[in-house]
């Protein structure tokens, strides 16, 4: 007697969504089962990988990144590389150095780059703002202005800059807009009920539903992942159905494990290799519980995550 | 078929004994139809009872013991397939690859690195706990036997991956007492190899060429009588591993199939072979998705470091919080005479502060009192983190006798606590510092 299993497929699907334009586009998306049930029904888009630059160009990046964009001068020398790195689906630019409480860099300043960087590259991009949400607020409105027309993610719109974030990218200027939540089901739903009210295509949010390194309370991030893709499949909930896309980069390369230097902890080893795996485990737990796409700084890292999507799907 | 409350309850012997645990035959015949109990807590029940019931009350998914003393780990008797919605009960456990194939040089190697990762996590010791000793034929039997002897000396539980009958007695002669796992059941080996591991007392590893080979083999072994049964993940390819891991478990659970019921082995050692950072994935993707035992090549720090942190999130109990203990936490090389600041025992809380307090640079004492393992606001809502916890803490700990520094950092969002602590503890400069732990630095810094 063979082994007979019962079909895990849904009625409901994740919307499709895609971000670029051109044949590099990407679509994110449309799959009617849990991630990478390819036993229960084909994934209408495998996962996408992206790779995160910054602002601040090589010196905001650690050592070992570094030597992965030798020669680079610029941040557009630095996305010209990052684009042709192995797996490398689309590309983060994320402008950490406007916070203020930061570098505080003014937002002509930072939108240049972004247009700078938009202009060198064809790649679908990312664009992420610098965690204070007033600022945010003022940037992001620009960046999505600077870029109509390439139908770019422009993350993050939170709770309490949404009408502005939202507005702009949304509406004005016809680029994605990426809903962020703190690992809580209602919160993102809430999130996308209110940019939906605004006037905002659902078929034009992803959500960032929360991110965390392994072993940092990762455990919210996958059971909100979780849940989010139960009430969007099995239970139907349109306002639950935006793709989920996670960034990783930008919470792992600030915890300790990839941060004490070799001298200080010489029994674990290479800063890099440290940094590799930690991106890497962090994300594949982010992909198997649902993520569409992840957000990933080392190439290396990208290459085998890209890797292994192709291997599942 | 899962049997109802009341079905079990006419077969109960109704004395309301309370030997079980119980109040009543009632409420223990209705712990018994959820899964909760086993129907042999009660001494009452007849045979004939039982063995009506226990097939069909048995839970879903087996719970297997391997290993011996304290090396062994109960494996599978899961109950969910989400942790959300219960907790899941048995940790995935990682193993290192050894085979007859290698080089005594590489042998040696692998048997001196794998005791190296071997440290504490919040309360929890991450090593690797077992290691997969494989036969390669080409070898021969004596040196396989004498790669498990010295693999055993390691003192972790063995996974002896032979498929012929004769090696594995050879085998197992040296190390049945630490209870291995002889992995190696395959639909042309079965009786023999069920025979080695019943004489033996050892749990048996099934495989096959396919899902329904394994299924069928797994069916044909029950049917010997054998339950104490692990199953292996297809190892054709990725996709298919996941494919065994996924839909076993879950017809288990969610269908009720018993024979699918059973924990798994998934070697990932095998399904991406000198691709350490693929094995990193892979190890990430079935403590995941459904892998008891995950099988690598190597295990370093860098490795460990994500894996063990990770495997401690998933496998916490979503209704029991993760705290850290209550003491003085030194951060970058503290002495007696920096700077303090105190918050919360929950675990989230604690790295999240003392990550930040560690990218500050500025040496520090982070004194942590038991706050009942909540956030900052909550623990704070409920009373257990208010001026007389943290003051009464202070003095049972005998802070002031172990710091000379007198200023305490307390959390933006308890702010209000500043007055009254400045009462409680006389002497002590209250400061208020930011509201989230991200400021911290800026502020550690500012204020030197």
């Amino acid at each position: 007697m063979p082994f007979t299993a019962k079909s895990g497929k849904f009625n409901a699907s994740i919307n499709t969504l895609t971000i670029g334009t051109g044949d590099k586009a990407i679509t994110l998306g449309g799959e009617n089962v849990l991630p990478f049930y390819t036993f229960d029904a084909p994934i209408e888009n495998a996962p996408k990988v992206g790779i995160e630059i910054t602002d601040g160009g090589l010196d905001a990046e650690p050592d070992c990144i570094k030597a992965c964009y030798e020669g680079c001068t610029s941040v557009v020398d630095m996305a010209k590389k990052a684009a042709g790195f192995e797996g490398v689906d689309f590309l983060s630019l994320r402008l950490e150095g406007g916070d203020p409480n930061g570098l505080n860099k003014s937002t002509e300043e930072l939108i240049a780059i972004v247009k700078e960087v938009a202009a060198a590259v064809d790649l679908p991009l990312v664009i992420s703002g610098c965690k204070n949400v007033e600022k945010d607020a003022e940037l992001l409105t620009k960046a999505a202005e600077a870029l109509e027309g390439r139908n770019a993610l422009i993350l993050p719109a939170k709770e309490e800059n949404y009408k502005t974030v939202g507005a702009a990218a949304g509406l004005a200027y016809k680029q994605v807009v990426g809903a962020e939540s703190s690992v809580d089901i209602n919160l993102a739903k809430q999130l996308n009920v209110l940019l939906t009210q605004l006037g905002v295509n659902p078929q034009s949010i992803a959500m960032n539903v929360g991110t965390a390194s392994a072993g940092y309370g990762f455990e919210y991030v996958i059971s909100t992942i979780d849940r989010v893709k139960a009430a969007a499949l099995s239970q139907g909930d349109a306002t639950l159905q935006m793709p989920i896309i996670t960034p990783v980069a930008s919470e792992v390369w600030g915890v300790k494990e990839t941060m004490a230097s070799e001298a200080d902890m010489p029994e674990w080893g290479p800063v890099e290799e440290r940094g590799i795996d930690m991106e890497i485990e962090t994300a594949a737990a982010d992909l198997v519980s649902g993520s569409n796409a992840v957000i990933l700084r080392h190439p290396a890292s990208v290459a085998t995550i890209s890797k292994m999507i192709k291997e599942l799907v | 078929m899962a049997l109802k409350g009341l079905d079990i309850f006419k077969l109960s012997p109704k004395k309301n004994c309370k030997e079980c645990g119980s109040p009543t035959c009632m409420a223990f015949s209705m712990k018994v139809a959820q899964g909760a109990v086993s129907i042999d807590a009660c001494p009452y029940f007849s045979e004939e009872a039982k063995a009506a019931m226990s097939e069909a009350t048995a839970p879903p998914m087996k719970t297997v013991k391997v290993g011996a003393g304290e090396n062994e780990y109960a494996l599978g008797g899961e109950t969910v397939l989400f942790r959300h919605e219960k907790t899941y009960v048995s940790k995935t456990r990682y193993a290192v690859a050894l085979c007859s194939c290698m080089d005594d040089a590489v042998v040696e190697e692998k048997l001196a690195a794998i005791p190296k990762v071997d440290y504490d996590r919040i309360g929890e010791r991450m090593f690797v706990e077992m290691v997969y000793v494989n036969y390669a034929p080409e070898s021969g039997a004596d040196k396989y036997v004498e790669l498990v002897k010295k693999a055993a000396g390691l003192n972790r539980v063995l996974i002896l991956g032979v498929e012929d009958p004769e090696v594995a007695k050879a085998a197992l002669a040296v190390c049945k007492d630490s209870k291995p796992v002889l992995n190696g059941a395959t639909p042309a080996n079965y009786e023999a190899m069920n025979a080695v591991a019943v004489e033996n007392g050892v749990a048996l590893g099934v495989m096959g060429a396919n899902d329904d080979e394994l299924f069928d083999t797994v069916a044909a072994l029950e049917k010997l009588g054998n339950k104490n049964l692990l199953i292996n993940a297809n190892t054709a390819s990725i996709k298919a591993a996941y494919a065994t891991a996924v839909r076993f478990r879950r017809a288990a659970i969610k269908d009720n199939n018993r024979t699918c019921g059973y924990p798994s082995i998934v070697n990932v050692a095998k399904l991406a072979m000198g691709d350490a950072h693929m094995q990193a994935a892979l190890a990430s993707v079935f403590t995941m998705k459904y892998g008891s035992i995950v099988v690598m090549e190597n295990i370093g720090y860098a490795e460990a470091l994500p894996l063990y942190g990770m495997r401690q999130n998933v496998f916490t109990d979503p209704q029991k919080p993760m705290k850290v203990e209550p003491g003085i936490y030194q951060i970058n090389g503290a002495d007696e005479n920096s700077i303090c600041l105190t918050t919360v025992d929950f675990a989230l809380t604690y790295f999240v502060v003392s990550g930040e307090l560690e990218r500050s640079g500025v040496p520090c004492n982070l004194i942590i009192n038991d706050a009942g393992g909540l956030s900052v606001l909550t623990s704070w809502a409920a009373g257990k983190f208010s001026s007389s916890s943290i003051a009464k803490y202070f003095q049972e700990a005998d802070i002031e006798g172990k710091i000379k520094c007198r200023k305490l950092c307390i959390p933006g969002k308890v702010a209000v606590l500043k007055g009254e602590l400045e009462a409680k503890m006389p002497g002590w400069e209250i400061i208020v510092a930011p509201r989230e732990a991200v400021q911290l630095v800026k502020f550690l810094k500012d204020m030197q």
